[in-house]
C-alpha cells in the first residue's frame, strides 16, 4: 500500500510543472498542454483523496473534469487553429487585440 | 334600443385605428368612404338611441353603460363608463350629424391635398374624442375627451405645418388651452377630494344633498369654468380661435364652430346644479359671456379676412350661450348651441366654397359681385347669415330670442342690453360679409377671375342640407308666447335641466322683447346696406373721422400684442435666462461631469487590460496563491 502522501506530492509536482510550463512556453499549443497537465494533477489528487477517504464523490468529480477537459480541448484547439489561420502565428504575445 | 348607444364613439375610433395602421396603402376613394360612413354609422346609432330614449321613462335617466373599471386605488375609483340622457343625445346627434355632413364636404374640399388620409384620420379621431367628451358619465373620462379634442384641434390647425403661421397657430391654441385645462383639472381634484366621485349622478346628488358648502361650490364652479373659457374661447383666453382659422375650412366649421368650442357650454349645462347652487359662479359665467359677446362682435366689424370675421362671430355667439347659462337658462343655451352648430358650420363651409372658387382668396376687399358666379354658395350663405342675424322664422332668431328673453326675465338688464347691442353688431357684420363678397363691384384679381367656378356637388349638397336645418332647426324650440307646449326642446331636456331655473314674464312683455330683437336684426342689416351698398363712402369717412377707434378695432384691441409683451415675451426671456444659467451650467455640468469622471476612471482601469493571456494568468495565479494562503494560515 503506497501512502497517500506520495500521490499528493506527485500531484503537486505535476501541478507546479504545469504552471511553470504555462508561463515559460510561448506557443499556445504548449500552454494548452500545460493546462491539461494541471487538470490531470488535480484529478490525481482527487482520486487519491477519494480512495483514502473511502468515498466515491471524488471519483465522480474526476469524471466531470475529464468530460469538461475533453470538451474544452476541442473548443480550445479549434480556436487555436482559427487563430493560426488568421494570424499565421500561435505565439501568445501576438494575440493581444482585446485590450483597453 | 338605447343599449347600443355605447357603440357611438367607438366606430370612429376603429376607423381611426384602421387609417393609422393601413392608411398609407389605402386608395383615396376607400378612405373617404370609410371615414364618412364611420361617422354616419355613429349618427344612425345616435338617432336610434335617441328614439329609444324617448320611449324610456324619465326615472331611468341617465342610461349608464359601465364598460370597465379604469382606475381603482383605495377609495379612488374611476370607471370607463358612458351615459346617455337628453343632453348627451342632443350633443351626440349634433356632433355625429354635423360631423358627417362636414366629412362629406371635406371629400370635395381636400380632394387635391397631399395629406388626404392624414386629414381624415385626424377628423375621425376628433369625432371619437368629441363623442367621448359628451358621452362620458364622469368628469375624468370627460377630461380625456376634453384633451382629445384639444389634441385634434392642434393637429388640424397645424395641418399645413409647412406653413409657419399654421404651425404657430396650432401651438398657440394648444398652449392657451393648457391654461384653462390646468384650472379644469384642479376643479376635478376638488370634486374628488370633497365629493369622492367624479360621476355626474354622484356630484348632482352631493350638491342637492348639501354635501358641499356654497363657497366650495363657487370655487369648483369657477375652476371648471376657467377650463370652459379656454376651450370655448372666451375672454381672456379667446386669442387662439381667430388664429385657428389657419387650418382647413371644414375643420374650422366642425371643430372651431359647431362642436369643440361649444364643449364649455355643454360642460356648464351638464353641471347646471353646481352653477345654480353657486350664484357667484353663475353671475361670472353670464358676465364673461356678455362681455365676450360684445367684445368679439366689435372686433368682427373691421376684419377683412372672411374666416376671421366668422371666427369672431363664433366667439361672440358662444358668449350668448354663456349668457344663457349665467342667467340659469341652460336649455336656451343648449338650444343656441344646437342651432348655432347648423348655421355657423354652414357659414364656414360656404366661406370655404367661396375660397375654393377664388383659388384660396380670403380677403373680402378682393371679392365682390360673386352672386352670379356662385349660384348655390350664395343663397346658402345668405340663409346662414339671416339665421345668425336673428331674422324671424330662421333658427337663430328663436334661440337668440330665448336667451335674451331669459336674461331680461332674470332681471339681468345689463347683460340683456349687451346682448341686444351685440345682436345689432351681429346682423351688421354678417351682412357686411354678404355685401362685400356677393354684391357690389367685382374687385377680383384678373388671374383669380379666370379660374372662378362653383364647387362640385359633393360640397354644395352638404351646404344645402345645412341650409335646410338652419331654417327649420329653430322650430323645435318655439317661444313660450306662441305656445307653452311648443318648446319641445326644453321639455326634452327637462330631466337633466330642471325648469326651476327659468323665470317667466308677462305675455305682453315677451312680445315686446321679441319685437325688439326683430327690430335690432333689421337695424343691423339696414346699416350694413347703407354702408356697403347705398353709400360705400360712409365707412371710409368714418375711418378718417375716427382713426383711433378704427385702428383699435382693426388691430383687435392690441390684445395679442399685450399678451405677447406681458406673458409670452417674459416667459421666453425667463426661459432663456434659466437655460443659460441653470440648464447649461448646472444640469449640463452635472451630466458632463459624470461622463468625464467615468471616462477618467475607465482610462486608469484600462491600463490593466493588456490583452496578453499571460498577464491575466499571473493575476489569476497570484489571486489563487493569496486565497490558498488565506485558507491555510
Amino acid at each position: 500500500m503506497i501512502p497517500i502522501s506520495y500521490f499528493l506530492v506527485l500531484s503537486i509536482l505535476l501541478f507546479i510543472l504545469g504552471v511553470a510550463a504555462f508561463f515559460i512556453k510561448r506557443d499556445l499549443i504548449t500552454m494548452f498542454m500545460a493546462v491539461e497537465v494541471m487538470l490531470s494533477a488535480a484529478n490525481l489528487a482527487f482520486i487519491a483523496l477519494a480512495k483514502a477517504a473511502n468515498s466515491i464523490d471524488g471519483q465522480i468529480i474526476v469524471f466531470f473534469i475529464i468530460t469538461v477537459a475533453a470538451a474544452e480541448a476541442t473548443v480550445g484547439l479549434a480556436i487555436i487553429l482559427l487563430v493560426f489561420r488568421h494570424k499565421k502565428s500561435i505565439k501568445s504575445e501576438d494575440i493581444k487585440l482585446m485590450k483597453g | 334600443m338605447t343599449e347600443i348607444f355605447w357603440l357611438i364613439p367607438f366606430i370612429p375610433a376603429i376607423s381611426t385605428f384602421v387609417l393609422v395602421v393601413f392608411g398609407r396603402n389605402l386608395p383615396k376613394k376607400y378612405v373617404s368612404y370609410q371615414a364618412c360612413l364611420a361617422v354616419f354609422a355613429s349618427f344612425i346609432i345616435s338617432v336610434i338611441s335617441f328614439i329609444g330614449l324617448l320611449k324610456t321613462p324619465h326615472e331611468h335617466y341617465p342610461i349608464v353603460k359601465n364598460l370597465f373599471s379604469w382606475i381603482s386605488s383605495g377609495n379612488f375609483d374611476v370607471s370607463l363608463s358612458l351615459q346617455f340622457d337628453p343632453l348627451t343625445a342632443v350633443m351626440a346627434m349634433v356632433v355625429s350629424g354635423v360631423g358627417f355632413i362636414i366629412h362629406v364636404y371635406s371629400v370635395g374640399y381636400m380632394a387635391k391635398d397631399n395629406g388626404y388620409t392624414r386629414y381624415f384620420t385626424y377628423l375621425n379621431l376628433f369625432t371619437f374624442a368629441m363623442l367621448i367628451l359628451v358621452m362620458a358619465s364622469n368628469l375624468v373620462l370627460m377630461f380625456v375627451g376634453w384633451e382629445g379634442v384639444g389634441l385634434c384641434s392642434y393637429l388640424l390647425i397645424g395641418f399645413w405645418y409647412e406653413k409657419h403661421s399654421a404651425a404657430n397657430a396650432g401651438k398657440k391654441a394648444f398652449i392657451v388651452n393648457r391654461i384653462g385645462d390646468a384650472a379644469f383639472l384642479l376643479g376635478i381634484f376638488f370634486i374628488f377630494i370633497h365629493i369622492g366621485s367624479g360621476e355626474f349622478t354622484a356630484i348632482n346628488e352631493a350638491i342637492s344633498g348639501g354635501a358641499i358648502t356654497q363657497g366650495l361650490a363657487t370655487l369648483i364652479a369657477i375652476l371648471l369654468f376657467i377650463g370652459a373659457i379656454g376651450k370655448s374661447a372666451q375672454i381672456p383666453l379667446y386669442v387662439w380661435l381667430p388664429d385657428a382659422m389657419e387650418g382647413p375650412t371644414p375643420v374650422s366649421a366642425l371643430i372651431h364652430a359647431a362642436t369643440m368650442v361649444t364643449a364649455g357650454v355643454y360642460m356648464v349645462a351638464r353641471m347646471n346644479l353646481l352653477y345654480a347652487f353657486s350664484g357667484t359662479a353663475a353671475l361670472l359665467v353670464g358676465v364673461v359671456g356678455a362681455v365676450t359677446a360684445i367684445f368679439a362682435a366689435t372686433m368682427a366689424l373691421t376684419q377683412n379676412d372672411i374666416k376671421r370675421v366668422l371666427a369672431y362671430s363664433t366667439i361672440s355667439q358662444i358668449g350668448y350661450m354663456f349668457i344663457a347659462c349665467g342667467v340659469g337658462a341652460y336649455a336656451a343655451g343648449m338650444f343656441h348651441l344646437f342651432t348655432h352648430a347648423f348655421f355657423k358650420s354652414l357659414l364656414f363651409l360656404a366661406a370655404g366654397s367661396v375660397m375654393h372658387a377664388l383659388s384660396g382668396e380670403l380677403n373680402m376687399q378682393k371679392m365682390g359681385g360673386l352672386r352670379k358666379y356662385l349660384p348655390i354658395t350664395y343663397p346658402t350663405f345668405l340663409i346662414g347669415a339671416i339665421a345668425i342675424a336673428g331674422v324671424p322664422f330662421f333658427s337663430g332668431f328663436f334661440s337668440k330670442d330665448a336667451i335674451l328673453t331669459q336674461a331680461f326675465a332674470q332681471r339681468q338688464y345689463f347683460i340683456w342690453a349687451l346682448g341686444i347691442t351685440c345682436a345689432v353688431l351681429t346682423a351688421f357684420y354678417m351682412f357686411r360679409i354678404i355685401f362685400l363678397t356677393f354684391y357690389g363691384k367685382e374687385r377680383l384679381d384678373p388671374e383669380v377671375k379666370k379660374h372662378i367656378h362653383e364647387s362640385p356637388r359633393v360640397m354644395t349638397i352638404p351646404l344645402m342640407i345645412l341650409a335646410f336645418f338652419s331654417i327649420v332647426a329653430g322650430y323645435i324650440g318655439l317661444p313660450v308666447v306662441i305656445g307653452e307646449k311648443l318648446n319641445w326642446f326644453r321639455t326634452f331636456l327637462k330631466p337633466v335641466i330642471p325648469e326651476a331655473h327659468e323665470a317667466h314674464i308677462s305675455m305682453g312683455m315677451e312680445w315686446l322683447l321679441i319685437l325688439i330683437s326683430v327690430a335690432v336684426a333689421f337695424i343691423g342689416i339696414y346699416i350694413a346696406y347703407i354702408f356697403y351698398i347705398r353709400s360705400p363712402q360712409i365707412p371710409h369717412n368714418l375711418v378718417t373721422r375716427f382713426p383711433f377707434v378704427y385702428k383699435l378695432l382693426f388691430n383687435k384691441y392690441y390684445v395679442d400684442e399685450f399678451y405677447n409683451a406681458a406673458f409670452v415675451n417674459s416667459t421666453v426671456k425667463g426661459s432663456e435666462i434659466i437655460y443659460d444659467h441653470f440648464d447649461l451650467k448646472v444640469i449640463d455640468g452635472a451630466v458632463n461631469g459624470t461622463a468625464t469622471t467615468t471616462g477618467f476612471l475607465g482610462k486608469i482601469l484600462s491600463y490593466f487590460q493588456s490583452g496578453l493571456i499571460k498577464d491575466y494568468a499571473i493575476v489569476f495565479l497570484i489571486g489563487a496563491i493569496l486565497f490558498l494562503a488565506y485558507l491555510l494560515f
